[in-house]
């Protein structure tokens, strides 16, 4: 992503037409013309979180203005400490950070070792146990949700509390091995060459030791690549969640806020105020690790095509 | 012929065979034993669904009785003389047909004028990046916030250039079209990723030769780059019907599917009677018919897209 090779502008631009020398054209612009498209562009993207973050310390009589206060005379910094007090987006955060760590790590183990197996191992029912996994996968969530729905709540009733309707188990269990997970890991063990592997069995390696020093090493890339997406799932999931949940201790940020937006509907610097602090850890995360996210992204991408 | 039948008959020869033998074993036993867990999970949060829902789709099971009898196609049924459905099905459509290709473009027109070494570039790209950063709900409250019939900067930037302030989401014929505009911004950040890690590909020399040849900027794009984007054209294509076939978060939030059920999609109605209503029967079956319009499109657009798509080999 970051080795970018780019066409030479004036490659393109200005070819040599069979060695004549380009006519003489009109006045160069002492910057790139592109950046008259790009500025406007990143203005409208960047709009919203400006109109955000400008609304969350206005105080509630500028916010209800028209026109609208482009510029608040005073920052209302308040704001955040009383959307604070009207609903715990400390506790949301936490929850969704629990659930999210939690579901990549056990997608990272669980998709590692089921991708491997599918991989390198012949054992009986492979090829159908294979065929049903990636069968799920192209079964939207919608279809599934309602018995998903049903078994989490017994198995909240008839075996572990933890893992019941309204509780943040419930948002990890589902989800603790993907068959995406075990399909791209899978696919790249395969593209792994087998000659480590097979000397490291001759030196008497078991095969989940050569799994875990030889094969999991060489597949980094796939597992970072696996653990952004998984996380960026995991953080931004609403629709199970909304249902799984109804209880505020146990609900993450996207349910929390979607919670506290249906009680504060008209007040809307506090609702921005949630809105700002909800959204921050997670474009934190996301600049830190932005090479990570968008090479996994374009992955998924260059897997398609 | 004979003497080999017989001697598979005994067992091959001894030594190799134990050892095959031996090796196959283990391998059944630590395959099974690495897949388990995450077998485990799949099969009963991912397949065991899929056919339960299938058969609740030919149950009546909702709230009011305790007993789910088989009714055969009678939830089906009622869909085709459900009017909601209808309309839910015509929403999801234009939904759809207007998401799509607006997102494609514009992650495309992004994509090619970010593709270049220019000063501030990667201010320009992270800022596309951002909208991916953000969930959906954020995505969502942010925008009725710009939407405010009341209050919002939108309708303050239309009166400057004359427009009468619009209801955006409170009325009828636009909140459609409002949500359609909350999620291009949601989505250009995955669009443009898709785009420019496809264009990084495109071959220089190609356009080089083209540039030689006398063609001009647009031309090479429209001759040479275009066709070079067509795979990563074609996954967007799919990536985004799919998921906006699928559109719940920004109109549950947003208009609950209001005014007057104009924003009302299948998901969102599908959700409104699986967990409002407690119509389990009902709802399984718009899932199941969801999930055939998601794989009838899907196959449509592979069937064309194989035709209009050039891989280089």
């Amino acid at each position: 992503m970051t080795a970018t090779s780019v066409p030479a502008r004036g490659a393109v631009q200005t070819p040599a037409r069979g060695g004549v020398p380009p006519a003489p054209r009109r006045r160069r612009l002492p910057f790139s013309p592109w950046h008259l498209v790009l500025v406007p562009a990143t203005l409208v993207l960047l709009f919203p979180f400006a109109w955000l973050v400008i609304t969350s310390v206005e105080t509630p009589a500028e916010a209800l203005h028209f026109p609208p206060v482009l510029t608040p005379h005073v920052l209302r910094f308040a704001n955040y400490p009383d959307a604070l007090a009207s609903a715990s987006f400390g506790r949301f955060f936490v929850n969704s950070a629990i659930v999210a760590v939690a579901t990549v790590l056990s997608n990272l183990v669980l998709c590692s070792l089921a991708g491997y197996a599918f991989a390198r191992f012949r054992f009986l029912g492979r090829t159908a146990l294979f065929a049903v996994i990636m069968a799920t996968l192209m079964v939207p969530f919608q279809v599934t949700m309602i018995p998903k729905f049903i078994i989490t709540k017994w198995l909240g009733v008839h075996v572990l509390a933890a893992v019941g309707i309204n509780h943040i188990g419930a948002l990890i269990l589902p989800n603790a091995a993907t068959a995406f997970g075990i399909f791209f890991l899978r696919q790249f063990f395969r593209t792994l060459p087998l000659e480590y592997e097979e000397s490291a069995r001759v030196d008497g390696a078991s095969r989940l030791t050569v799994l875990i020093r030889i094969v999991l090493p060489l597949a980094t890339p796939a597992l970072a690549t696996l653990a952004a997406l998984t996380f960026l799932d995991s953080w931004n999931n609403f629709l199970w969640p909304l249902i799984a949940i109804t209880s505020t201790d146990q609900m993450t940020l996207p349910l929390g806020l979607a919670t506290f937006q249906g009680a504060h509907s008209t007040e809307w610097t506090l609702l921005m105020a949630g809105n700002v602090m909800s959204l921050v850890p997670m474009l934190a995360i996301f600049f830190l690790a932005q090479r990570y996210f968008i090479r996994s992204v374009a992955a998924t991408g260059l897997a398609g095509t | 012929v004979a003497v080999s039948h017989i001697l598979a008959r005994q067992g091959r020869p001894k030594r190799p065979g134990v050892v095959r033998r031996k090796v196959a074993d283990s391998e059944q036993f630590t395959g099974w034993v690495f897949v388990t867990p995450a077998v485990a999970v799949i099969l009963l949060f991912g397949a065991a669904p899929i056919v339960w829902s299938a058969l609740m789709s030919f149950q009546r099971s909702n709230l009011l009785s305790p007993s789910t009898p088989f009714v055969g196609l009678a939830n089906y049924r009622q869909m085709v003389h459900d009017p909601v459905v209808v309309q839910a099905i015509q929403h999801t459509l234009i939904y759809t047909a207007l998401f799509v290709p607006a997102t494609m473009a514009v992650g495309l027109f992004l994509a090619v004028a970010m593709n270049r070494k220019i000063r501030f570039i990667s201010v320009y790209r992270t800022a596309a990046y951002a909208t991916m950063a953000i969930s959906t709900i954020s995505e969502a409250i942010v925008f009725i916030w710009l939407f405010d019939p009341s209050y919002g900067v939108v309708n303050y930037f239309l009166s400057r250039i004359g427009v009468p302030p619009q209801q955006f989401l409170n009325s009828p014929s636009e909140a459609l079209y409002v949500i359609v505009i909350m999620t291009i911004w949601g989505w250009t950040g995955f669009a443009v990723v898709i785009y420019l890690a496809a264009l990084q590909g495109v071959p220089q020399t190609l356009l080089e030769a083209a540039a030689i040849d006398g063609a001009g900027s647009w031309r090479t794009f429209r001759r040479i780059t275009l066709p070079l984007l067509s795979p990563a054209s074609l996954f967007l294509a799919v990536w985004l019907t799919i998921n906006a076939l699928q559109l719940f978060d920004e109109v549950y939030l947003s208009t609950q599917g209001g005014p007057l059920n104009a924003t009302t999609v299948l998901v969102y109605y599908l959700y409104n009677q699986a967990f409002q209503q407690f119509n389990f029967g009902y709802a399984s079956a718009i899932a199941y018919f969801l999930f055939l319009v998601i794989i009838v499109i899907t196959v449509i657009q592979f069937r064309v897209g194989r035709r209009l798509t050039y891989y280089r080999s």
